[in-house]
């Protein structure tokens, strides 16, 4: 039997897989129909008893988040979906828009109408072009079928190009039409979110996942999954394997299983690092093939499960050239609201470039990790932490190899080895 | 072309408050002009009700929006760590030879503008280059020359995950600015790797 369970992605196969007429001919907008005759606080029981947790990153319980929308308050409620994809590595809500918009759709309205919402927003980045047109055109037939409109609508809001959108608050700032700059909290989106008004903002993937949960029921869902990471989930390979790709699969698969369906690591190298969750998660190394990849697992081994985004990377990278690189995207991503991320960011990569380059001294180490403990946790929001992760983390795995650049007085690896186009496989 | 007053109101009318229409608004502003103008900044001010310093700052927050010309053709090489591990870096310096132009800079003819990017959610891709923000998957130094090569002489080779021709910077400005053209039905619907699970569930692996 196979170790994959494709819900979300089991009809991406048919070439018409994004229209109204594929989702309606697999069942779609029956779950809708079906949640729309429920009474709310039964939906959100339901979701709540299917263990769903959010996709995005924190993996928060998604049926209790919306147990916290204030009931029978007389304002407006907001769902706010989370599609602004950007964290390194992570390729999963993409290419599933791209495939079946309509899934999200379906599921903002059944959110909405849990939470006592009539308006949906799809904040979606603004750097995938047919991905954009694929969501609109979903959201114009979804209105022409009458899904739409009857009550709850959803607009599309589109992005600009700033990864701290992803960031809840920051993404709200964003749709209000200012920068996107993060809230501190208290006060929380449930109480007040967009326009200060009680709001629900989840990733694509976690609403994307409810029509299936309200068709199939929670006990459906509960059956996949470990003790308290329930359900089947995307994973994105990519990097240094023969075959990237997206693999939905019960969370507690590990990545040793995965490898080996996707015909493992670039032949003729072998694994080093890897990340679970994209850059902002703590790094893996060849040891860690067995850590059953849930919520709880992956903690356990000193890392976050994210975004499920498995970057691969074999003997031929320079860490410290890897880590420098993040580094330098987070200094950018920097949003400049707080002191210990701006400032800190950009330390982080004067200090790095001058140890990639083999000019820094053991000493810059010992700085590194200072700084790091003195961005940690000092912020409005994770971004800054998310830079600390692959720093700390490429010290404690390969300090060595830091070491090494400042023996040899050089980057000591040849970054045309790691290219696929060289023809340099060994 | 000049700002459309129908078309702004239209999009200004998406939201419960008017505020919140001003990244579409900028995007707009992009598909008319190529960039942020000045005339632009100042026409959203006004239809807002907003200091032209409070569009300002919103533009220059968002790296999509730029205050100087870009080419007819926007070309985005991921740099990120793991495509540039896998040949983003090669393909970005090999694409500033060949254009010779730096980061940010725009071709002479105007056709071509090319910027190092962050990640675009594609890594299944990697190496990955954007044009106008649509994907170009699996790159190599010689199919960005050829993209950009073929952009010059206003023959683009097609996306790999898009429409059957590559739009214009303007024209894809206006699908960002939330505006139909039409075009969401062509392309694919996934690539291989999008369905690499898919199918080996289906072998029964």
């Amino acid at each position: 039997m196979s170790k994959l369970t494709p819900v979300l992605s089991a009809h991406w196969d048919e070439k018409d897989s994004f229209t109204i007429e594929a989702y309606t001919r697999h069942g779609g907008y029956t779950a809708s129909k079906k949640a729309l005759a429920m009474d709310p606080d039964a939906v959100i029981q339901l979701v709540k008893d299917s263990g769903l947790r959010g996709r995005g990153g924190a993996g928060f319980p998604t049926g209790m988040k919306w147990g916290f929308i204030p009931q029978g308050d007389d304002k407006d409620h907001y769902l706010v979906v989370n599609a602004d994809e950007s964290e390194p590595g992570t390729c999963k809500d993409t290419p599933l828009l791209m495939a079946n918009p309509h899934v999200l759709i379906e599921g903002c309205i059944i959110a909405c109408h849990a939470i006592r919402a009539k308006r949906a927003f799809i904040y979606i980045r603004g750097e995938v072009t047919h991905v954009v047109r694929r969501v609109n055109a979903a959201i114009v037939d979804a209105y022409k079928a009458g899904h739409l409109g009857n009550g709850i609508d959803v607009t599309l809001h589109i992005g600009a190009g700033a990864y701290i959108c992803g960031e809840e608050t920051a993404l709200l700032d964003s749709l209000e039409g200012f920068r996107g700059q993060p809230r501190l909290r208290p006060p929380f989106p449930a109480i007040a979110g967009l326009y200060a008004r009680p709001t629900v903002v989840n990733n694509v993937e976690s609403i994307s996942s409810v029509p299936a949960i309200i068709n199939n029921g929670a006990e459906w869902y509960q059956s996949m999954g470990t003790e308290k990471s329930k359900g089947a989930t995307l994973y994105s390979l990519s990097g240094h394997v023969n075959n990237p790709g997206q693999f939905e699969a019960p969370l507690g698969i590990t990545l040793r299983e995965i490898l080996e369906l996707a015909g493992g690591v670039r032949t003729g190298h072998r694994l080093k690092f890897w990340t679970p969750g994209g850059s902002s998660t703590p790094l893996f190394t060849d040891a860690h093939l067995d850590t059953p990849l849930d919520y709880e697992g992956v903690a356990a081994a000193g890392s976050m499960l994210g975004t499920k985004a498995l970057q691969i990377f074999d003997e031929t990278t320079c860490v410290v050239r890897a880590v420098l690189r993040w580094t330098e995207f987070y200094k950018h991503e920097s949003c400049g609201k707080c002191t210990p991320c701006r400032e800190g960011t950009w330390w982080l990569v004067q200090i790095l470039r001058d140890l990639e380059n083999g000019t820094g001294t053991e000493a810059d180490l010992e700085k590194l990790l200072d700084l790091c403990d003195n961005i940690m946790g000092r912020s409005f929001c994770a971004l800054g932490d998310g830079a600390t992760s692959p720093i700390t983390s490429s010290i404690k795995y390969f300090r060595d190899e830091y070491i090494a650049h400042l023996t040899n007085g050089a980057c000591p690896f040849d970054p045309v080895k790691s290219t696929l186009f060289t023809g340099a496989v060994n | 072309m000049t700002l459309n007053n129908e078309v702004m109101q239209s999009i200004i009318k998406r939201y419960p408050r008017s505020r919140s229409a001003i990244m579409p608004l900028l995007h707009y502003v992009q598909s008319v002009y190529g960039y942020v103008t000045n005339e632009g900044i100042e026409k959203i001010s006004e239809i807002l009700d907003i200091e032209t310093a409070e569009v300002s700052a919103v533009a220059t927050f968002y790296t999509q929006y730029k205050r100087k010309p870009v080419g007819e053709y926007h070309v985005g090489v991921c740099t990120n760590t793991l495509c540039a591990v896998m040949g983003g870096d090669a393909i970005f310096s090999a694409l500033k030879d060949h254009l010779d132009i730096e980061n940010d800079g725009v071709t002479a003819d105007g056709k071509v503008s090319l910027e190092h990017i962050e990640c675009n959610a594609a890594c299944d891709y990697a190496p990955v280059v954007m044009a106008n923000w649509e994907f170009y998957d699996n790159q190599t130094v010689e199919s960005a020359k050829a993209l950009v090569d073929g952009a010059r002489a206003g023959n683009p080779p097609a996306p790999t995950r898009g429409p059957n021709r590559l739009v214009t910077y303007k024209e894809a400005s206006a699908v960002l600015a939330g505006l139909d053209d039409g075009l969401a039905r062509e392309g694919l619907q996934a690539g291989e790797p999008t369905l690499l699970g898919l199918k080996l569930s289906k072998e029964g692996k």
